[in-house]
């Protein structure tokens, strides 16, 4: 496997204007709306928001394992150069795995129960690479020890519910990278595992990718997650992005009232806070996609909303060198 | 407001053992020992969280207080008066002082109801008030948790997460309870309606003066909401001290790592997690001598034969370790 130090800032995977839709039984309606982002060899991009912002319909989209009911609507993704919207079932096939991979939230329903780790792996390299079956077990073997899986040989021989959840969730990390994918996506790894096992795998995500030079992106919900691995961050709400900087100046400066209530209403980021003192929580709750407000779909619930966000939806546009946002507010302080 | 010492709520070696049963007779082949032996107490106007991972015993600890699982050993004093044998007719009673609130506002509001029947249904269970007063309370626990009063026709699922889980903690308000068992309250929620509902408990307790037992796995909701804090691992309470205290110094080498592994808040302090696999061991097999040994950077040879007991240290904290 080769080894990598440094971040090459060569867009592997270059998404523009991607559109998502939703056919319902009232008609189709976006879930997803003008997306654009880039990510490079070596870089994490973290792409965070709340149940319902599209964080996980792009994630799928880019795999093409959309649900039947969803379809890209517009846009485009160039995985390597090569635009992957373009491609049939079978390049897309050939894709997936030794281009793209993706590691998803719950092991224990993405990993198929009634087949050994080792199997599952071999399988996917099978796929992928011209070798025989004892290659491929050996590959199995190989990866397992890269995801830093205790006693390989026995465990590739393992059915995963015989595994914990922390080693099935490497089971799932090594399933990824068995084909040296060049982008990986993680869909919320380790939203189901506790605290103790969450740091294990998030230290293994992190220790992976300056080995391998990966490029990464991160779904979560979580601003912890995103403050521990991330290098650049997409904010999301109601389908769109509402901001996008690098991680140091999203934590130092957010820009976007979205993201500023974010990071006040998570409970215990104080420097220290008294039984009796109240989180700064956002009023309201997230409009349905199916029935956005006209203007910013944020204004209903903004402290700062004008009569013209309730009328225009703001543009995305850089708002300081490298930090972009989709509000009508400006920066003083720039 | 400062919570009133004299304890309302006093737990003194809760047991709750599952029995294991293997082959054709299903004999009894061992038991899983899911709260093993915990002691604590509880203040009126009090938050006491209790922490820690998957199967620790926290939720189960919630539940056998409840009587929701029957405890297989130990006492439970409500208010200066022991919980007997946790039969229907002790319980009755004490449940009107002590309700629950769930962790998913999906499964624990029946869908069939109108929200004024699952807010009326503990008022008709006691028979508290005329069917008129009843109504009337009704509307008042809707806006004291900050539902429109309009919708008490509509159905649960016709509410989003968040405004079920106050449906939830309404419904528990009820009966005037002295404790509300808060089993995961906010994290089936989102961030941001994570904070109202936050909010809303805490407003809840300062206006009504109702304790809490907090169950989370959240540090930083636990570092919100309590008073104090009593850490678990596998079935055993490791750690209690007031909240202030075991987040500026965790005495116990679990509490410690539990810390530790919570993530960073600020991207320029990250932490070096180590990708090592370290797991907990399962309920079924607990190690011998202290649960956390297998794990603990602090291990010597008497923690694999003797358990540590949950011992008072300077500070006024409780530690069950040998090493600390």
């Amino acid at each position: 496997m080769s080894e990598m130090n440094t971040a090459t800032h060569v867009p592997v995977l270059q998404v523009s204007d991607l559109d998502i839709e939703i056919r319902g039984v009232n008609g189709a309606f976006a879930v997803v709306s003008d997306m654009s982002f880039s990510v490079s060899a070596g870089e994490t991009l973290c792409i965070v928001g709340e149940s319902g912002c599209g964080k996980s319909m792009t994630a799928l989209s880019l795999l093409r394992l959309l649900p039947e009911a969803a379809s890209i609507a517009g846009g485009k993704v160039l995985i390597d150069g090569q635009d992957f919207l373009a491609m049939d079932q079978r390049q897309v096939e050939d894709f997936r795995g030794e281009k793209i991979a993706m590691i998803f939230q719950e092991p224990l329903t993405a990993l198929n129960p009634v087949l050994r780790i080792g199997e599952q792996i071999a399988e996917s390299v099978r796929q992928h690479r011209k070798c025989n079956r004892r290659e491929a077990d050996a590959r199995a073997v190989d990866v397992l020890r890269l995801v830093q899986m205790p006693d390989p040989e026995r465990r590739a021989t393992q059915f995963p519910h015989e595994l914990s959840g922390g080693m099935r969730q490497r089971a799932m990390i090594a399933l990824a990278l068995a084909c040296d994918p060049k982008i990986i996506i993680a869909d919320e790894p380790t939203t189901a595992l506790d605290v103790t096992i969450q740091a294990q795998i998030l230290g293994l995500i992190s220790d992976l990718q300056k080995r391998l030079g990966t490029a990464q992106i991160l779904i979560t919900h979580d601003l912890g997650v995103v403050s521990e691995v991330a290098d650049r961050v997409i904010v999301m709400y109601a389908g769109r992005k509402v901001e996008e900087a690098s991680i140091f100046d999203l934590f130092d400066r957010p820009f976007h009232p979205y993201t500023i209530g974010l990071m006040g209403a998570v409970p215990g980021a104080g420097a220290s806070s008294e039984a009796g003192d109240r989180l700064a929580d956002i009023p309201g709750t997230v409009p349905p996609l199916w029935n956005l407000p006209k203007g910013c779909a944020f204004a209903p619930r903004c402290a700062n909303a004008s009569a013209r966000c309730l009328k225009e939806r703001p543009p995305f546009e850089e708002k300081r060198p490298g930090h972009w946002a989709a509000c009508w507010e400006h920066d003083d302080a720039a | 407001m400062q919570p009133d010492r004299t304890p309302l709520l006093s737990v003194e070696n809760l047991e709750v053992h599952f029995p294991i049963r293997a082959g054709v007779l299903q004999r009894q082949v061992g038991a899983v020992k899911a709260v093993d032996g915990v002691s604590f107490s509880l203040n009126r106007g009090e938050t006491l969280s209790l922490v820690g991972e998957s199967g620790c015993g926290k939720s189960t600890t919630g539940l056998a207080l409840m009587g929701l699982v029957k405890p297989t050993g130990g006492r439970v004093q409500f208010d200066g008066q022991e919980i007997r044998g946790f039969n229907r007719a002790a319980l009755k009673s004490y449940r009107r002082r002590m309700q629950i609130v769930f962790q998913d506002p999906f499964s624990s509001l029946n869908p069939r109801q109108r929200v004024k029947d699952i807010i009326r249904a503990p008022l008709d269970i006691h028979k508290v008030g005329t069917p008129a007063e009843r109504e009337t309370r009704v509307a008042e626990l809707m806006e004291r948790v900050g539902l429109r009063p309009d919708q008490a026709d509509n159905f649960a699922h016709q509410f989003s997460g968040g405004q079920r889980q106050r449906i939830g903690i309404a419904r528990a308000l009820a009966l005037n309870p002295d404790v509300i068992v808060c089993d995961e309250p906010v994290s089936a929620l989102d961030v941001s309606v994570q904070a109202q509902i936050l909010n809303l408990l805490s407003d809840l307790q300062r206006d009504l003066g109702v304790s809490y037992l907090s169950i989370s796995h959240d540090l930083g909701v636990v570092e919100f909401i309590s008073h104090r804090v009593a850490v678990m691992y596998l079935g055993k309470i490791v750690e209690i001290a007031p909240k202030t205290r075991i987040f500026a110094e965790p005495g116990h080498p679990y509490t410690e790592l539990l810390m530790r592994s919570a993530p960073s808040r600020d991207p320029r302090k990250r932490h070096s997690f180590s990708a090592t696999n370290d797991d907990i061991p399962s309920a079924t097999k607990k190690p011998s001598g202290c649960p956390f040994h297998t794990r603990c950077p602090l291990v010597t040879a008497v923690c694999k034969t003797t358990e540590p007991a949950l011992t008072a240290r300077d500070d006024g904290r409780l530690v069950a370790c040998h090493n600390r």
